[in-house]
Parts: structure tokens; sequence; C-alpha cells
């Protein structure tokens, strides 16, 4: 059913075609419309049999999503950046009881500076929490990944995180193909959980386990994430079949069968990549994308032989490892072929700040020259950087460093020095 | 140095709010700058902590020390300042979905740790940053986006809560009454240890109809108690409405217990000497 909708609604929509049975909401931005639409739609009576549970945190969110999941119902929950950290606890807790809730986080960075636009910090941050990590390139993906995401985490047990770039994608109005209830409910059977409360068989969850079997607990967490990376591409070829689109997956290329140069990414960046890259062709550069869509389990695989004939990678990631570099670059470099050296890491995009198509064919011009650095900070300013250094050397007591930028930079919220 | 007469606008910074036209917030900003000249406090001699929300961006508006922290932390960011600068007077300030929602916790272990601080809660009873979701003081039956039905679920008392978690000082102002507000602050912030001011600050935007608050509260009806048992008398019969200081008790306020160091050998052989 095409419709013009808000990112977040569509996806509410699409939860609600899953037929959770608890959802647990929690406002926190950009996250609170997906939330909302599933009050009106419970309200409304359109989802029928859910209990929805307004909280009084994301920590009790993931708490209530644990204890719902654990009595053998289908949870759900939503959330976005400091909500995603704060119930970090509960997050590994889910994945470690082998709990199957699917959760989205709509990608905001991670302060301070406090700051609400989309980066991918949030998810990054525990990305090796044992959960499942899908990300979405587009809304209709999101919609899609979502009624995947609950079939993958009943089947294997497991928590499944669908990230979708706040604002980007999660405010964005766009066409959708929503898949009716009859597509979902033949797509998705009935959840038969692996571990229910049975008066008549009681068992406590949780248990204290110490060094004789805990090793052999995550491993199995593990090895049920190697089993995704076979389910995941499977699924992806089921779903194109029943849906007619092509949707999840682990990787995707674009244009990647002669090119000399491929962009790998996740989430939407993927789309403003393709442009840029279609643009680049013109000029004839080689240059292809592959876009990542599962990141956990990572496909090393899959990006092993996407990139077997690359003679050079630039990874483009909306996160940072402090003093590291590049998250998702480090993957790609442990699973490319060839001298890691060849694989270059652009940070960019971090706490909202646009990535533009100008300054993507920009670096990826100078990749193709072969002047690209190892490691680049996408359009960072380096004037204010620098001002901020000389200030550090010339005296000790500089003050709260974001607020002497929000100076330098003279934006209306600073007072003057 | 000249000692120059500090004025409420002393206490202002020059960062104009983002709150809406109308927002309760710019009251309790007013009563906050009146209570400091009138405490004659320097504008560094006082530190305002807050958390997230509407009401917590208050700090920036301010020419204190301001500390914007993390989502119902304030209690306990200000706890360590006080702690580390026990000369500093320490506002921390937030609203009801940052204080008692999220940062629940806190707060009952701040009523009870009674350190010297005082924390005023700009309550409106909705979460407004989020645009208009219930909070832990929203009415059962209020409507929104989030809970279309209402919440089902009965408010918190929060004077109650903080009586019978500690709180050395209770009170409750209004927005619409800025010199009643200032001197509530000043009484809180002079009294010793924990005090907790409730503020009445109507959501002009998501709950317009708090906009009759000021026709429905009722000054100076809370009378001052030092007896704890009385004072939950008069809160548990309370409908929110009353405005004035509900209790000010006389516990001592939170010090460090006498460090360790502070004893010598020969005070522990004395102890335990035969």
């Amino acid at each position: 059913m095409l419709k013009q909708i808000e990112g977040s609604q569509a996806v509410a929509e699409a939860v609600a075609r899953c037929r959770p049975e608890v959802v647990c909401a929690y406002p926190i931005s950009p996250q609170t419309h997906i939330v909302e639409s599933l009050g009106r739609l419970v309200a409304s009576g359109e989802l029928r049999h859910c209990e929805f549970i307004n909280v009084e945190s994301e920590f009790a969110a993931m708490s209530v999503a644990i204890g719902a999941s654990a009595a053998g119902a289908r949870a759900y929950t939503a959330t976005a950046s400091q909500g995603l950290l704060f119930m970090a606890e509960a997050v590994f807790n889910a994945s470690g009881l082998g709990l199957p809730i699917v959760m989205t986080v709509a990608n905001r960075a991670i302060g301070a500076p406090i700051n609400i636009w989309n980066d991918h910090s949030d998810s990054m941050a525990l990305r090796d929490c044992g959960w499942i990590q899908l990300f979405a390139e587009n809304n209709q993906e999101a919609v899609d990944l979502h009624v995947q995401a609950f079939r993958l985490a009943e089947e294997l047990s497991l928590p499944v995180m669908v990230c979708m770039d706040g604002f980007i994608l999660t405010h964005a109005v766009e066409r959708v193909d929503l898949p009716t209830q009859d597509q979902v409910d033949a797509w998705l059977p009935p959840y038969e959980p692996r571990q229910v409360l049975d008066p008549a068989d009681p068992v406590s969850i949780g248990a204290m386990v110490g060094p004789e079997a805990f090793m052999e607990v995550r491993y199995l967490a593990h090895y049920k994430q190697r089993q995704a990376l076979d389910l995941i591409p499977e699924w992806a070829t089921q779903f194109q079949q029943v849906f007619g689109r092509a949707a999840g997956g682990l990787v995707r290329a674009y244009r990647c069968e002669d090119a000399e140069t491929v962009v790998v990414a996740l989430g939407s960046i993927l789309g403003t990549l393709k442009d840029t890259v279609d643009a680049l062709r013109e000029e004839g550069l080689r240059i292809g994308v592959l876009g990542l869509h599962c990141f956990r389990p990572w496909p090393a695989e899959a990006v092993r032989a996407a990139l077997a004939h690359v003679g050079r990678v630039v990874v483009v990631e909306k996160s940072l490892a402090v003093g590291l570099g590049g998250i998702v670059s480090q993957n790609v470099r442990a699973a490319y072929p060839h001298s890691p050296d060849h694989v270059h890491t652009v940070i960019a995009g971090l706490g909202g700040r646009a990535i533009t198509r100008a300054s993507l064919a920009g670096m990826l011009r100078s990749a193709a020259g072969g002047t690209l650095g190892r490691l680049t900070f996408l359009d960072l300013d380096e004037g204010l950087v620098a001002r901020a250094l000389a200030r550090e050397k010339a005296q000790r007591r500089t003050g709260p460093l974001a607020e002497a930028l929000l100076r330098d930079v003279g934006v209306v919220a600073a007072r003057p020095a | 140095m000249i000692d120059m007469t500090l004025t409420p606008a002393h206490y202002k910074s020059d960062v104009k709010p983002v709150w809406c036209p109308g927002c309760g917030d710019f009251g309790v900003l007013n009563a906050l700058a009146k209570a400091l000249a009138k405490l004659a406090l320097r504008p560094e001699d006082v530190a305002v902590v807050s958390g997230i929300g509407c009401s917590s961006r208050i700090p920036a508006y301010t020419s204190a020390y301001g500390f914007h922290g993390v989502h119902g932390r304030a209690l306990a960011v200000g706890t360590g300042l006080k702690v580390a600068r026990p000369d500093l007077t320490v506002v921390v300030t937030g609203g009801d979905g940052d204080g008692y929602s999220i940062g629940g916790n806190h707060f009952l272990h701040a009523c009870r740790r009674n350190v010297d601080l005082t924390y005023i809660v700009m309550d409106n009873r909705v979460y407004g940053m989020t645009k208009g979701q219930p909070s832990p003081t929203t009415e059962a039956d209020w409507t929104s986006k989030l809970m279309p039905q209402g919440t089902g679920l009965g408010e918190i008392k929060p004077m109650a809560i903080a009586l019978a978690a500690g709180a050395n000082f209770i009170a409750r102002g209004f927005t619409g009454d800025p010199n009643g507000l200032a001197d509530l602050i000043v009484s809180a912030v002079e009294h010793p240890g924990f005090s907790f001011v409730e503020v009445l600050s109507p959501c002009v935007t998501f709950r317009p109809e708090q906009r009759e608050w000021k026709k429905m509260v009722r000054g100076h009806a809370l009378a001052p108690a030092a007896d704890s048992v009385e004072a939950a008398t008069r809160i548990f019969a309370d409908d929110g409405m009353n405005l004035g200081v509900l209790y000010a008790g006389t516990r001592r306020p939170f010090a460090p217990p006498i460090g360790r160091a502070q004893r010598t050998p020969t005070d522990l052989e004395r102890r335990f000497a035969l």
C-alpha cells in the first residue's frame, strides 16, 4: 500500500503489523514520533492485544521489555542517543538472556556536548553487546527491516536493533510501500518463545553463572550471530520474492563491477553517495558504493568478496573511535583481502554536520588520485581547531571547551569572552 | 574594591531564553534573580545545576556558574559540586520529567542525604521539550499523542515524597507570584540542609489550561511546620494549589564524616587499650 508518510509513522505502522504484545515508550528526540504513533494505533484499536506502557526512563523501557519478553510476549521499544546509553546495562542483559526484543534506534549523537542531531555514535557504542544491528538506507528499508527483524530475532532468540538516521529518516516524509497485515502475517509466524513463564514448569531466569559456563553462554551468542550471517541474506531473497522489493541483506553493491575505488558506508548517506558516484562516473572515475545493511553480525565474508577486486576502499562513517579513528573502517580493514593501507577512513557528519555531494566528490577525487590520507575528517574546520589548541597552549585555565568554540564560531547563544 | 549593590539584573546572562512566550519558567528565572539579589550573593558565589528539558536550560540564562548535565542527574552533579566546594551556594533546577521520572531515584537520596543545597523543580506536568508527553505529575486522564486515553496512573505527590525521604525544607511557589516565589527561594537557600521548592510553572504550549492556575492558587496557604507528622497530615490533604512553606525541619545537614587521617595512631591505641 503506497503512502506519503513520515519515516517514524511508517515504522510505527510496520511495527504494529508485526503484532507486538508489549510496547514500552519514553520520549527522546528524534525517536518520539515512533512511540507516539504506536500509542495512537493502540488507542484507536488498530493495534489490538498490545500493552502500551509509558515508562519512567529508557532504563525502565528496556527492563520492561525484558520482563515482557521473558514472559513470552513479543516486545518492542525505541530509543536514541543518551537513551540507548542510559539503558546500556539492560541492553546487554537482553542479549545475554537471549530475549528476541526488537528496538528501533533513531541514530543521534552522544553528548557532551549535548547535540540532538544525527550520527551513529549511539549504535556504535553498543555494537558489541550481542544485539543484531541492521541499518536502513531509506524509509522504505526502515519499514522492511522491522518486518524482517521480528522474525530474525525470534528465530535465533537474539534481540535486534534496527538503526535509522535520526531526523534524516525519522522526520522525512516520503513515499513508502507499507506492507499489508496479510502480507506480514504470512511472513512472520506467531511468536514461539524458547522460554516462557509456565506455572507447571517454574524456572528462574537470570542465574548467576561462574567461570564454569559463562564463556560458553557468550560463545553461543556469538555462534547464533554467525548463524544470522546465513539467515539474513536468505531471508532478504525470500523477502524480495514475497514483497517485490530488495531490503536488508548483509551488503548491497552499487556500480562496483568495474570499480577501482569503492566507498563503503551505512545508513541514509548511501543515497547521497550513489548520486555522487553517478556524477563522478560521468567524469570517468571508476567508483562504486558498497552499502552495509547489517553491521552485527559483521559480514566479513560478504565484505571480502565484494572488495576482492577493488584496489582502494574509502569508508565514510558517522562515528568516531576517539583515539583510534574509524569504527566501521577497522572492521572493513580486517575483512579486506589486500593491504590495510588501501582502506581510508573518512569521518563525516558528526553531530549532524551536513555531508554534501560537493564535499564527497572532492574527497573521492582525491581518493581516486591517490592523495587521500588514511584518516580524514570531512569538512573539519581546521581554523577553529587551531584556535582552540593555541589557546590551550597559551594559558592553563581555558574554561569549558565547547563553550569556547561556540564563542569562536559566534553563535547567538554564546556570550562574548 | 568598590562594593556595588547587586540587582536582579546582575544574575541574568545576555543569552536569550528559548522558552515559548508566556512560559512559566521566565517567572522562575526572575524570582531566582530576585532571590539571589536579596541574599546579596555574588554571581560567582552561586552555581546553578540542571539536567535536561525546557526548564533545565535555566543555568545558561543566569550569570552564576552553570552546569547543564545529563537527563535526570542534576541532583547527583549538584551534590558532587557542593561537597567539593561547600563555600558555593548550589541551586539545582529542573522539571518534573527530569526530576521525578528519569531522575526520581536521585531525588529520594538527595532528600535523605540532606546536603545543603536548594532544589527548584519547575513543575508543568508535562515533557515540554519533546513536545507534550505525560510526566509523573500529569493527571491520569490528560490526553496526549503518546497516551491518547491518558496514562490512567495517579500523579505522584513530590512534596510528600520529599518529606518522607528526609528533605529539611519543603515549599511550593507559583510563577504568577514572582515576589512570593523569590521569598520562598530566599528561605530555601537560607535553611540548612536539602531544601525543596516545587514551583507551579505553566506550560502555555502543551498545557494551555494551566493559565487558569493563577485563579486556583492560594497564597500563604501553607504554614511552616517543624513537625513532620503535622506536615504529612497537611500535604496528604493538599490539592496542589496551596502555596507557602510546608515544612522547615531541624535535621543536621550532611557533612562528610571526620576523615580518618585526622585520627592519630595514639587515638586508635587509646580506643583499643586494655
